[in-house]
């Protein structure tokens, strides 16, 4: 779950990491009385979980409190990549002296959290990976100890030569390595890391992702999620306890795993088709979960055949056909069905669809050909 | 022979009482998988199925039973704390099926197990299974066969589709081992590889991959330099889009990097023969045996 940068620059501040003030707005007259109370230069900045924010029109300076309302006002409603701005950040337009880079990732070789600090900062990381790849410093923490001072104090003389400055920086990296565990973060950056005219050294802008398995033991950073922000269907989708990514073909796939799901999109593709969508319903699942995942995929008007992939493990084969059985005396299905269900509990399951009407194919390729033709109105 | 588990593989299931891990339990014993203790904590003394001591803790289940590997079925929020107490009670194989783990739990549990000498494969994985010998986990024994093949997997419902392939055009398995679908795992390709080149038994090696990270880049420099038995290849995600998670919470295409088109590179360049579907794999296999 990615947080908006005014969420992420509270943790921060709660934290103990220095954050220039500023409040979020949703309204241009929020707005107004925000720079207002700030005084003078401030800066208007969309909240949506998109970057390039910037070259997107949705980042504006504002010398006044009535130019800010102004620029509130064309910012607020605008769409970036696709999303709309519903939320705006009003901070003061901070002199900047050096921009760098500071974030932590969880590095799936090293199996630990890595702090990266790069003194090219204000740009994406990622560019500076590809491009200036020396600029890029990096440390594997250990979970036992925590970053230790010494190993920030390290890192902060990448960035900064003056000592206070890189002091400054090293309780910041500190913090928010505390930030990352507290929090339950997969990603949190601050780009860029400011020095100010004075010598400050303050988190201007900020980014936090959260591993969605921390959400359940986290309310309150569960709280925090924005469903305006994200399409509608996998929101549903997040309710019901499923998977799913919308795509643009016509294939709706429902699959049980993950890996088989990806490889029953692959499949679709290979046999001249487009999938609708990836649908994982999960392990343990139960028939109800399955009424979710046609009452999702048959929202979709793009959907012109319904593919069912469904190798049972963990999942039994006969909570899917009750869950098939069900949803089709709930609401109409308007496009065809191929149902492809094997393993655990696969004959009760035959039974179960048998005696509804439906019949079930053992063969994965079998079932792909035949939803791929049914959806494009070719013969298998 | 086989890998990991065989007939000495005494079994000590966490979390025997639950929805899961009791019908898994039931499927184990079925198997023939010496399930020798179980534990949920306030049902100990009680007996699973009348037949399988239930104990409080896994110290006293290892010292009443010499268990000597456990299985997890836990709740996500509870799992990183069983795979500590199974690797603090001398338990020298620990496989975590529990899905939904916190990352940053399996930083400090992944240091805790290895320094313990114990051996953690998941979590988010279906077990293991050495067919006709034991099975620990969830994959469904009917769709295997005893033979030579070894299987190692990211996932866990394809990997039953490509043993299916397997076993119903007569290629039995040695092994095959779900690794898991997390971006933190115990066990990687690479270990699987290494013990099925030093099994015997296994003729041929089947290793399933998926989009996310670069396990199966460093496993393909592994079979490059390590690996002289012939070695089948399958990636999943060739459709997927960059930057969504796929399910599992390590299949996720960062920037360029962790791509299908990637990993099948990689293979190719290691001498990996690569399925464009799970059904090549038995025409894949013939070709090079």
């Amino acid at each position: 779950m990615n947080l908006h940068e005014y969420q992420a620059r509270d943790i921060l501040r709660r934290h103990g990491i220095p954050v220039p003030p500023g409040d979020v707005a949703t309204t241009p007259a929020e707005a107004r009385a925000l720079a207002e109370k700030l005084g003078g230069k401030v800066v208007v900045k969309a909240q949506v979980h998109a970057g390039g924010r910037g070259k997107a029109g949705g980042v504006k300076l504002a010398k006044t409190a009535a130019e800010a309302e102004a620029n509130a006002k064309a910012i607020l409603g605008m769409k970036i990549k696709g999303l709309t701005v519903q939320k705006i950040l009003i901070a003061p337009a901070a002199e900047i002296a050096s921009e760098s880079y500071v974030g932590i990732i969880v590095d799936r070789a090293s199996q630990r959290a890595v702090v990266m600090v790069s003194p090219a900062g204000g740009i994406d990381i990622e560019e500076v990976a590809a491009t200036t790849p020396e600029k890029i410093h990096r440390l594997a923490v250990d979970p036992r100890y925590g970053l230790l001072a010494h190993q920030a104090l390290g890192l902060g003389f990448k960035l900064y030569g003056d000592v206070k400055q890189a002091r400054a920086a090293a309780d910041i990296m500190q913090k928010l390595y505390g930030a990352f565990y507290a929090v339950g973060a997969s990603l949190a950056e601050i780009n860029p890391l400011v020095t100010t005219p004075d010598g400050s050294v303050q988190a201007l802008d900020a980014k936090i992702s959260i591993d969605d398995n921390e959400l359940e033991r986290r309310p309150d950073i569960a709280a925090l999620r924005d469903t305006s922000a994200e399409a509608p269907e996998e929101v549903a989708a997040r309710d019901a306890g499923l998977t799913f990514i919308k795509l643009e073909g016509n294939v709706g796939c429902c699959v049980n795993g993950a890996g088989l799901a990806m490889a029953t999109m692959d499949l679709v593709k290979y046999y001249g088709g487009a999938p609708a969508n990836f649908l994982d319903i999960g392990g343990s699942s139960n028939p109800q979960k399955v009424v979710s995942a046609l009452r999702i995929i048959t929202s979709d008007p793009n959907v012109k055949a319904i593919l069912f992939n469904v190798f049972a493990g963990i999942t039994r084969a006969d909570d899917v056909a009750n869950g098939i059985v069900q949803a089709t005396t709930e609401f109409a299905l308007k496009v065809p069905m191929v149902i492809r269900l094997i393993g655990t509990n696969e004959a009760i399951a035959v039974d179960i669809l048998k005696k509804a009407g439906f019949s079930a194919l053992t063969d994965m390729d079998d079932a792909v050909k035949q939803a791929v033709a049914k959806a494009t109105g070719k013969a298998a | 022979m086989s890998i990991f588990i065989d007939e000495s593989t005494r079994l000590v299931v966490q979390g025997i009482t639950g929805r899961d891990g009791s019908f898994h339990a039931k499927q184990m014993m079925a198997y023939g998988t010496k399930v020798v203790a179980g534990v949920t904590p306030g049902k100990g003394g009680q007996r699973f199925e009348d037949a399988v001591p239930v104990f409080n803790t896994v110290a006293e289940a290892v010292l009443e039973t010499k268990a000597n590997t456990s299985v997890i079925y836990v709740p996500a929020a509870v799992a990183a704390s069983a795979i500590f107490e199974a690797a603090d009670s001398g338990i020298e194989l620990i496989i975590c099926i529990t899905e939904g783990l916190p990352v940053l739990d399996m930083t400090r549990a992944l240091p805790y197990v290895h320094e313990r000498g114990a051996r953690l494969i998941g979590p988010n994985c279906p077990g293991l299974i050495s067919p006709g010998k034991s099975k620990v986990g969830i994959i469904p024994g009917s769709i295997c066969k005893p033979g030579k093949i070894g299987v190692v997997s990211r996932s866990g419902t394809l990997t039953y589709e490509i043993i299916h392939q397997l076993s119903t055009h007569g290629y039995g398995q040695s092994s095959c081992v779900g690794i898991g679908g997390d971006p933190l795992i115990g066990t990687n390709f690479i270990h699987c590889l290494a013990a099925f080149a030093d099994d015997p038994e296994t003729t041929a090696i089947v290793m399933i991959g998926e989009i996310g990270g670069t396990d199966e880049q460093q496993a393909a420099e592994y079979v490059k330099d390590k690996i002289k038995k012939p070695v089948v290849g399958f990636i999943a995600g060739q459709t997927a889009p960059p930057g969504r998670r796929m399910g599992h919470a390590g299949a996720i295409i960062s920037g360029s990097s962790g791509t299908a088109a990637e990993k099948i590179a990689a293979f190719q360049k290691a001498g990996i023969s690569v399925m464009k579907r799970p059904a090549d794999v038995v025409p894949l296999l013939k070709e090079r045996l």
